[in-house]
């Protein structure tokens, strides 16, 4: 390792600002800056994650020995901890270290750790670089320990070739509105809007129904403690809609999200309810003298409601809403209302607000069941699904509260429940929705309640109790309601054409026996699925979908409501299935994380921008057209980037044919020195 | 000695370098002969990355981003598909096989795609044989 040098008077922080002023200029693309680099190789066992695999005193030696530049180097066991951030910094003052290659996890994971570590030892933040040798190295090739050193070797080259032409950069502050944008308002987007509310923030929340509540309005009782949906709901709708800092904004929809943290616009398309809202007063009269009849959505279809509608009575805001793909446009509501709400001529409505930050709470969708023939849904008229058993057994449902068999109208005297339709599938979803056997439970018992001499039947693959009393309700719902559970998944469902009745077929694999069973009614406990809007959202907002289909949160463990894009939260469904305690829980995060940067009202963004070098730009316009954000404009003939609008995609600096567009960060002789390095010992 | 491919992988930080992070998560084994650079988008793709890492000696190189639609910058992997399409074409040129430029779509969930795709890529530039343009 070489020898320690004498510090130099100048500390490497007093010099970054130096060439941060310097950049810019034609010479700076000069390989080496005006100081001879002295880097630092910090290699990280991470425990026996890394150092299982990957020979990591054999790096550190390679790295002192071998690599130019490299003056100090040394292994340790968690870089990332008080002693191993401690070391890096002691090193960097005793050996004048001007850049740091950390060889550990992801910089996805650890890069700002490291950052802030060089920082507190003077040095800029931008001079770290990160070799990752364990999710790309030791993990991936765990029988292959020669060759993951060897690459170990290769990357660790590679980071300090870069870290050499490192650039100081410094953070760039921007300011952050204290207004939020909440989209969806089932009860994940109601708790998130109070939230941020009630913390004095100015909130729009954007739903796409008539009414806010989403899912959890349909719903009859809700698992565990069997609270009636509406009874715990409806008060927060109301709160919502009264709250002074909450602009409710129903029947809309989300066409266009622009900007970045801090500073979002967005363009919210209003549909025409033909119906004006300042003077409705829910009267229902129209509804009342409204002659068409179509099915409500509320209800699954399975009660009805008028072209002019109000989806149920406790709907908010009560106002009515004219469905023009329904309406005959006979005029017999404007003719009853007697205050003139009805405007046949009103028009969508364009708003554009402008936000600081945004929570995308746009719920789920449930398995469509057809995809699934074999249990006969849409065939057979006595199969329905789990939402809509909720109802049929709801006291402001289509049948007052008395289950009635679709196909004649009688209480069923046998009910069989059959999980996982549409979960822990793989034909259809693999992963489990976390909520049907819960609700499968709490509809059986429901029923045993009124009818304890119903036969019911949960078939299942497992019982999924896992939330708190959850497993308590289960056993209750087994012992002492008699509802029968049999481990099994029917393959096929039958018909009894003369009674409507299903005949199913199973294999109940805990008695390893063969059973038919036949029932008057079969629900299919549908699962979750990603709400219909969930793509173009995620396009919109920049955020992407899992595999599973839902939006991606940043870290699945430890930063479950945050999305990659900075100020963009997630509450609820629409990251992935849960139930009304798991939904409620993630709104008041998200509120919560959102809250942070309003509070603060500033917040620092990567400088990773492009700029562009005048004298070797000739004009030419390419970058100005294919850059993404409209960021690039034509001052003089020459290209000239805003920092504002410019998000660091490097686009520009890729297609330009002379080298004047740049990307900080991420210039041309950095990435050429790393494609040397991987290929060369050098 | 076998033939140990070196391939030089260009991969955007928040789809293509984030599914490489959750293979590593998720164990997913593969052959150790990929050397990755992270850039933030593959819209940074310049066409000359490419040709100089084959100049440099790379037997592969493989750029990988986010699925159309689903790009951090919107459209940046549009132009990295110009791009490397535009390389791909004049490779013959320098007497490289096509075959040895790879573009691929990973999103942040697809770690075993991301797997996959390198075991399929090393298998694919191993059956080439070394680059014409390696240095000896
Ligand atoms: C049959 C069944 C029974 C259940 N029973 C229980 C139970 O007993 N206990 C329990 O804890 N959980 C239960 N659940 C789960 C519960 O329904 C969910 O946990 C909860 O409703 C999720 O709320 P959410 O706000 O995330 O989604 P949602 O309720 O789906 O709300 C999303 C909202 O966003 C709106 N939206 C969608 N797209 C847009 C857009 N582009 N722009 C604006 N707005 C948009 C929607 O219209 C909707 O209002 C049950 C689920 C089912 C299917």
């Amino acid at each position: 390792m070489a020898k320690e040098k004498p510090k130099s008077d100048v500390s490497a922080g007093k010099s970054a600002v130096k060439k941060a002023k310097a950049d810019g200029e034609p010479k700076a693309e000069s390989k080496v800056t005006d100081e001879q680099p002295r880097v630092g190789v910090f290699v990280c066992h991470c425990g026996t994650n890394i150092a299982g695999v990957v020979d990591v005193k054999d790096v550190a030696k390679y790295a002192g020995e071998k690599i130019r530049d490299v003056v100090y180097s040394t292994d340790s066991k968690y870089m990332c901890s008080e002693p191993g951030q401690k070391e890096i910094i002691e090193a960097i003052k005793e050996h004048d270290l001007n850049r740091i290659v950390v060889a550990a996890c992801s910089p996805r994971m650890h890069e700002p750790t490291f950052r802030r570590a060089a920082q507190t030892a003077g040095i800029n933040p931008y001079f770290v670089d990160m070799a990752n040798i364990r999710e790309h190295c030791s993990w991936v090739h765990i029988q292959e320990k020669e060759k993951a050193t060897e690459k170990s070797k290769d990357l660790v080259r590679m980071s300090v070739a870069r870290a050499r032409l490192l650039e100081p950069q410094e953070k760039m502050k921007v300011a952050v509105k204290k207004s939020s944008l909440v989209i969806g308002a089932g009860i994940a987007g109601i708790q998130a809007a109070l939230d941020l509310a009630d913390m004095g923030y100015q909130v729009y929340l954007v739903e796409k129904q008539p009414t806010i509540g989403g899912k959890m309005a349909q719903l009859d009782k809700t698992f565990p403690t069997m609270d009636c949906a509406a009874c715990i709901l409806t008060p927060k709708m109301v709160d919502t809609s009264r709250h002074e800092n909450i602009e409710l904004i129903t029947y809309a929809e989300i066409k266009d999200i622009k900007g970045f943290v801090g500073s979002f616009t967005v363009t919210v398309n209003k549909k025409p309810r033909y119906v004006l809202e300042d003077l409705c007063t829910g009267c229902m009269d129209c509804a009342e003298a409204c002659p068409v009849e179509v099915p409500n959505e509320f209800d699954q279809g399975l009660g009805s409601r008028k072209a002019i509608y109000v989806p149920f009575p406790q709907a908010v805001p009560l106002i009515y809403t004219l469905d023009e793909d329904t309406c005959i446009g006979c005029g017999v509501c404007k003719n009853v209302c007697t205050i003139e709400a009805i405007d046949f001529n009103q028009k969508p409505e364009e708003l554009t607000l402008e936000v600081g930050t945004i929570i995308v709470a746009s719920g789920y969708n449930v398995f469509d069941p057809t995809r699934k023939p074999e249990y006969g849904y849409g065939k057979y008229e006595n199969v329905v699904t789990g939402l809509e058993f909720e109802r049929l057994i709801n006291a402001s449902g289509p049948t007052g509260g008395k289950l009635l068999r679709p196909s004649d109208g009688k209480e069923p005297r046998s009910i069989a429940f059959i999980q996982c339709v549409g979960s822990r599938d793989e034909n259809t979803n693999l992963y489990c929705s976390r909520v049907c056997c819960m609700y499968a439970i709490k509809n059986a018992r429901l029923y045993k309640e009124k009818h304890p001499e119903c036969d019911i039947y949960i078939f299942y693959i497992d019982i999924r109790a896992f939330g708190k009393g959850y497993e308590e309700f289960y056993k209750i719902t087994q012992e002492e309601y008699g509802v029968k559970f049999v481990k099994g998944r029917p393959s096929v469902v039958y018909e009894d054409e003369k009674t409507g009745g299903l005949i199913l077929n199973v294999e109940d694999t805990m008695l390893g026996r063969k059973l038919e069973v036949g029932v008057d009614m079969l629900v299919l406990s549908v699962g979750m699925e990603p709400g219909s809007d969930t793509d173009s959202l995620g396009k919109m907002a920049g955020v992407s979908r899992g595999a599973d289909g839902f939006l991606l949160e940043a870290h699945p463990k430890l930063r479950p409501v945050d999305t990659l894009v900075e100020g963009i939260y997630l509450a609820g469904t629409v990251q992935g299935p849960k139930d009304i305690p798991d939904t409620v829980a993630q709104a008041s995060a998200a509120a919560g994380r959102a809250s942070i940067l309003m509070a603060k009202g500033e917040v620092e963004v990567d400088p990773i921008i492009a700029y562009s070098v005048p004298e070797l730009c000739i004009g030419c316009r390419i970058c100005e057209r294919i850059c993404p954000f409209g960021a690039i404009t034509m001052v003089d003939r020459k290209a000239v980037m805003n920092e504002a609008k410019c998000k660091g995609c490097g686009l520009c600096a890729g297609g330009c044919p002379t080298g004047a567009a740049r990307l900080r960060h991420f210039k041309d002789d950095q990435i050429f020195a790393q494609i040397h390095a991987a290929l060369a010992e050098d | 000695m076998a033939f140990e491919p070196k391939i030089v992988a260009f991969l955007c930080n928040w789809c293509a370098y984030a599914g490489a992070d959750l293979a590593g998560t998720s164990r997913t084994q593969y052959p150790p002969n990929t050397r990755t650079i992270r850039i933030m988008c593959t819209g940074r793709m310049s066409p000359v990355f490419i040709l100089k890492a084959f100049a440099e000696g790379a037997d592969g190189v493989l750029v990988a981003g986010c699925h159309h639609g689903d790009c951090h910058y919107v459209s940046g992997n549009y132009g990295a598909e110009k791009r490397v399409n535009l390389v791909s074409e004049l490779l013959p040129e320098l007497g490289i096989e096509k075959d040895r430029l790879m573009l691929k779509w990973i999103s942040a969930s697809e770690g075993e795609l991301f797997g996959k795709t390198i075991s399929e890529f090393t298998d694919t530039i191993k059956k080439l044989g070394p680059s014409p343009l390696r240095k000896k």
